[in-house]
Parts: C-alpha cells; structure tokens; sequence
C-alpha cells in the first residue's frame, strides 16, 4: 500500500508507524529462529551470547557443541578419529542414532500417508463423491484433534494391539512390532501414528491442486484409448505432483518434529530427535540442544525453498499467474 | 415432437436412459468412494478407534470388580444398603475379599480403583489386606480397629459405585465433584482444579489469539497489498517459522527470555533494568503466552492474507473519494470485508492453542500449564481413566470449536502456505 497524494500530515505519520509495526512483527518472527545459530557456536556452556562473542573475539566461538552431537555416546571419544572411531559414532553416538529413527520413521510414515492420501483425495475431488464433507472432515481432524488426545487412545489402544506369536500377521509385521508382538513400543507403532498425523497435510495439499484440475483431461485421456493405469501415471500425476511433494515434504516435517505421540507409545529403541531434544530441555539445557536446532533450522529453510519452488511450478502449469 | 416426449428414452442397446443414467452415476460414486475407502480404513484404525478406546476407558475400569468378588456380589444383591451403617456380612464380605487380594497381589489396583474418588485408599487397601487373615468376627469392629478410616460412609460409598465397571464417576471427578460422607458434592472453590484449568486454558488460549490477531492484521495487509514480488520475498518470514520445528522455536524463546537470557542481558546494557531486578519472562505464564503467540502466529497471518488479497483497493478509493475519513473508511469498508479472514484465522489459532501441550510443559513452569499438561500429569501417574474422562472433556469442546470451523469457515477452505 502506498500513501496516496491526498493523505495529510497524521496520515503519514500514521503510515510509517504501521511499516514500523510490521517490522517489529516480522522481527518477531524471524529472531527467535536465527538467535540459535550464532549462540550455537558459543565456546562456553552458557544459553547467551558471551562479552568475547559479542566483541567478535575468534575465541569466544567454537565448533564444541557439534562435536559433542558425535561424541556423546561414543565408547572411546578421546580416541584418533579414524575408521573405527567413524563407525563407533554411526552405530553408537546417541545423537545420530536418534537421526536414523527419525529419517526412517519420517521416510515409511511420508510413504505411507502420501500414497494413502493422494490416492483418497484423488476420490475426494471428485464431484459423485458421497459423504463428501463428512469424510473431508474425518480425515483432516488429526490435525485439529490435540495431540495429546490421540496419544493418549494410541497409547492406550496400542497397548492392547497385540499379535499372536506364530499367526500369519506376526510373520508379515512381526519384525516391525515389538518383542511382545504390539504396536506400543515399537517402529510400526511410531510410523503408523505419524502417518495418521501427516494425512491431513496430504488430503489439504493434493486437493488443492487438484481443485484446478480440469476433469476433463481424464475423458480426453481415455477417448484417446489410454488404460486407467496410462491415464494416472501420463496425465493426472504430471499435473499433480507438485502438490503431492509438497504434501509429502508436510508430512514428512510433521512426523520428523513429532514428540508427544512418541513420547505415549515408543520404547527406548525409537529414540527420535525431538524426543532427544525435549528430554534434553527438560533436563539439563546444554548448547548441544542450540547446535541440533540450527541444523534443523537448515534443513527447514532446504525444505521451504522446495516447497516454494514446487508452489511457483504447479501455478505455471495450471496457469496461474502469481500468488 | 409430441410423439417423441411420450416414447421412453433409451440408449444405443436398448435400455432406458433414466435407469442407465442411474446406473453410471451410482458406478461414478461407487469407484469415487473406493478411491477414498483405503485411508478411511487407515484413519478409522489407527485415529478413531483409539480415541474411542480412550473413551471407553473414561467410562470403564474394572479393578475393584475383578479383585473382590464377595463384596460386589453382596453390593449387587443389597443396592439400598445405609453406607453410613453397613451391616456385619458387608464386612465380612470385605475382609475375605482382602485376604483374597493379599495372596492374589491386587490390593494395589483395588485400591487405585477407589483411589479416584475417595483419596488415600490405597495405603488403607494395603494396611487392611496385611491384617486380612488375622481378622476374627465380629469383622466390623475388628477392621475398624485396624483403621477406623473402614468405617466411613465415603469409602462405603466409593466402593459401591466401584461394583459397577462402567461408570461416569471418573467425569465428576474430572468435574470437581467430591465423594463425601453424604454422597457427591460440588467441591469447594479453592478445590475446583479441573474447572478452573479448563478456564485458564479457555482464557489464555483466548489472549493468544487476540494477541496473534494484534500482530497478524498489519503484517496480513502489507503482504496483501505490496508488489507480489515483494510480498513474496516477505512470505518467505511468514512461512519459515511455520516449517522450523517447534522444539526449536521453543529453545530459542528459552534462549532469549530467561533470566540470563538474551533479552534481559538486552535490557542491563542498556540500563532499563539493574542486574537483580532481572524480569522472570520465562517458566511461567507469559513465557506460555509469549512462545505459544510465536508459533501460532502463522496460522493467523495466512488464513487473512489470503482474505485480504482479494479485497479490491477501490472501494476504500471510493469511500475516501465520498468524504469518509481514513478511520471511517477503515472501520466501515474495510474492516467487515475481512471478517471471514478474522473468524478463519481465530478459531484456528484459538482450536489449535486449547489443545497445546509441548510450549507450555518446557517453557510454563508451574503457573503455565495448560489442561494438555493435566492429562499427560495424570497419564504419568497412572491414572489413566481420569486422564481419559479429561481427555474426553477437552476432545468434547474441541469438536464444536471444530464443527463451527467447519460452518462458518468450511474445512476445504484450509490452506498451508
């Protein structure tokens, strides 16, 4: 908005306080994430910036706390860092063991929430589709539901998800349950629940691409003699995939920032990196916590650009001009 | 032509075209609806029969019913039994049921079971159970000699409703009722802890949504009526936060507000406050609001963004041009214009902050706390019936919060981004 000719003296006035606002608002915003990446190299153990970091002193940083994220629960830390002292950190250090369960956690519950979701919301968008509003409602309510609640009845319910020992499902998923055979305390458990919690990304990005969809192309498509199968993977899905990547990477950001439904119902083997993080703050506040946040920081901003191109993408193919 | 609107329509093989119609469209809803069905059954499954496990586990708790079945078979025929006054075969009844829960190890969840509403029960349950067996008649006064704490018409009371496993009684609890000698009672006002979290969780979820539309209104109408090149350049601060992960949000606001922390070593250097008059902004309520406003913000500022775009500047062009005043304008043109952007962005913002748990249980010490915190409190205690009758309470206002939503707003209208 710019100030029109006409605007008098306490409009002016007026216009560039709102710009100072919206400044202070932005500020707001954007501060707390960046603060975390120079207090991250701090060289003491200190949650503030020290007087040699602030003078600019080389000695008041260091690469310590990222050290510590390979170090801590390393057997031999002090050793030389060759092979063996690599492959100690990749089967041992705490940290990264916690980065594994996450990714892969992250990776089977994005699988499974993204093929389940676009497939469903492909039926949703449709205009024959009974009940519409209804299941529409179903489906997006994990993400309105607290949390707390579904852990609570996933914990509660997991618990008692149990297979018995030699049946044909403990064959099938046996390997992804736990030692008694149930959902609680285990990597399936965990999946299963962060799959459920990244559906509503799914459903709310997939259907709003595909409400510029034209149907039609689907007809044209199979008057011109393509199968179904053709037509899903030569026409729909070229046309949707932005907004299925850009589902998936939600849901894979919710499943990777997830803490309380891991906190309900995972054992000490699904150790992710948010459950880390929080036991972490809860207990003793160490920079170790600073340096992890601002490789997530990083990993967000990698995250956001994709989503952002991908946005730009899907609105030049259907024709969309800006935002 | 007349002959032709008589003469039944039909298709190229012969069958009527309203029935073949019919046919195709039934077949269009059914593929639409298998289409769906696979994550139906995956929600269902993994989303709605939990939640509707933990409310019949609201409802439902069978620990004193399988561990004493002399007392509620004698419950279950005596009904209008005087709990101020039970008779000798109660007692008796009682006594074999703890000797039975002695050797059978389950004193621990009968008593838990009437731990719920009469409080102290379960050391009681323990003590009685120890003495069981060395018990002589007349029972009554013997118990009683053990612990006259037996013979009090609460206990009697607790334990008859106990004989029962479905039960509302974890909902009054949850409620702030108290099981007293006469029956259940409104508790005191300083003993309304439930009730009175339910209303700060109301209240502070609602100052965070008036703050969050204090601070989202100006930036939402900068974003909206800038250059879209710039806009998105600024979108980019918008939508960083909402992609951070919010245990990082959380740490830095721990960073920056607490007592050695950034902004109060801000404020010493520049002398608006002295060394020991430190503000305590953290590990407490405004830590709670502070943080939570931070990580709500998002939702707030892209629900009215995306109203406020397509508000077309002239009609506040043709307001200002028929004399109305830069206020008037704003106050009687635009203002109503975003309204649905308004009621968007504050029901889910307010939807959103009820339900929170994470910020307030690392940053809001013990005055911020919300009801989240009471069921995960609760659940860590092992009180899993009455964290699921909370549960079921805040589930209950969640789900007409979200069914206004889904009226006023309408639920397809959700956008990220």
């Amino acid at each position: 908005m710019a100030l029109p000719t006409y605007a008098s003296p306490l409009e002016r006035i007026w216009y560039y306080t709102y710009l100072v606002i919206c400044c202070l608002v932005f500020l707001f915003l954007i501060a707390p994430i960046l603060i975390v990446i120079p207090l991250s190299f701090n060289a003491e153990p200190y949650f503030t910036f020290t007087p040699q970091m602030l003078a600019f002193d080389p000695a008041g940083y260091s690469l310590r706390w990222y050290d510590t994220l390979l170090t801590l629960g390393h057997p031999a830390p002090e050793t030389v860092r060759d092979g063996t002292w690599w492959s100690a950190v990749w089967e041992r250090a705490t940290w990264v063991q916690a980065a594994k369960n996450s990714f892969w956690v992250g990776l089977w519950a994005t699988i499974l929430a993204t093929v389940l979701g676009t497939i469903a919301a492909l039926g949703l968008s449709r205009p024959e589709m009974p009940y519409r509003r209804l299941i529409m409602a179903l489906l997006i309510s994990p993400m309105i539901v607290p949390i707390i609640i579904i852990a609570v009845g996933m914990s509660f319910f997991f618990a008692k998800a149990c297979v018995a020992p030699d049946s044909a499902m403990a064959l099938l998923f046996g390997w992804a349950l736990s030692e008694k055979g149930c959902l609680a305390n285990s990597h399936l458990g965990v999946i299963v629940a962060h799959a459920t919690l990244g559906i509503p990304f799914v459903i709310i990005t997939v259907t709003a691409t595909l409400s510029g969809f034209d149907q039609s192309l689907i007809r044209a498509s199979q008057s011109l003699g393509a199968n179904p199968r053709t037509t899903f993977f030569k026409v729909i899905m070229p046309l949707i995939l932005p907004g299925v990547i850009s589902g998936a990477l939600f849901a894979f950001v919710t499943s990777f920032d997830e803490v309380v439904a891991v906190l309900f119902i995972a054992g000490p083997d699904q150790q992710t990196i948010p459950r880390q993080m929080f036991n972490g703050i809860r207990e003793a506040i160490s920079p170790a916590i600073l340096a992890v946040a601002t490789i997530l920081v990083v990993i967000s901003v990698l995250l956001l650009t994709t989503v952002e191109l991908l946005r730009r993408r899907s609105d030049r193919l259907r024709g969309v001009t800006g935002r | 032509m007349a002959e032709a609107t008589t003469e039944l329509l039909t298709t190229a093989d012969g069958r009527p075209l309203k029935a073949a119609l019919q046919a195709a469209q039934a077949r269009a809803k059914r593929r639409a609806f298998f289409l769906v069905l696979p994550l139906l059954l995956f929600v269902v499954l993994t989303f709605l029969i939990p939640i509707g496990y933990m409310l019949k586990r609201s409802f439902e708790h069978d620990g004193f019913v399988s561990s004493a079945p002399a007392l509620v078979a004698w419950f279950q025929a005596n009904p209008d039994f005087d709990p101020a006054n039970p008779p000798e075969e109660a007692y008796a009844a009682l006594v074999q049921d703890l000797a039975l829960m002695q050797v059978d190890k389950t004193t621990g969840i009968a008593g838990t079971r009437i731990n719920y509403s009469v409080p102290g029960t379960i050391s009681l349950f323990k003590k009685g159970a120890r003495e069981a067996k060395d018990l002589t008649p007349p029972f009554k006064e013997s118990l009683v000699a053990v612990d006259p704490d037996w013979g009090k018409p609460a206990l009697w009371r607790g334990m008859a409703s106990a004989s029962h496993i479905y039960t509302a009684e974890f909902y009054k609890v949850a409620s702030d009722f108290k099981l007293n000698d006469g029956g259940w009672e409104r508790g005191e006002d300083n003993e309304r802890i439930y009730l009175y979290l339910f209303a700060k969780t109301f209240l502070i979820s609602g100052i965070i949504t008036v703050l969050c539309l204090l601070l989202a209104f100006p930036v939402s109408h900068l974003l909206a009526t800038l250059p879209m090149a710039k806009s998105s350049l600024l979108m980019i601060l918008v939508l960083l936060p909402f992609w951070t992960s919010l245990l990082v949000r959380t740490t830095s606001w721990i960073a920056l507000l607490q007592e050695q922390g950034i902004v109060n070593d801000l404020l010493v250097a520049i002398g608006l406050i002295d060394n020991e008059g430190r503000l305590t902004m953290m590990y407490n309520m405004t830590g709670t609001i502070v943080a939570m406003t931070h990580v709500l913000l998002p939702f707030m500022i892209l629900p009215l963004y995306s109203v406020m775009r397509v508000i077309p500047p002239s009609y506040a062009r043709a307001a200002r041009s028929l004399g109305a005043t830069s206020w008037t304008t704003f106050r009687r043109v635009y203002l109503p214009q975003t309204l649905p952007g308004i009621a968007a962005g504050s029901l889910l913002v307010f939807i959103l902050a009820v339900g929170y748990y994470i910020t307030p249980a690392l940053v809001g010490g013990a005055d911020g706390q919300l009801i989240s915190n009471l069921i995960a409190f609760h659940m860590s205690k092992s009180n899993w019936s009455l964290a699921a009758a909370i549960a079921g309470m805040l589930l209950v206002s969640i789900l007409v919060l979200y069914w206004l939503y889904d009226r006023l707003v309408g639920i397809d209208r959700l956008k990220l981004g």
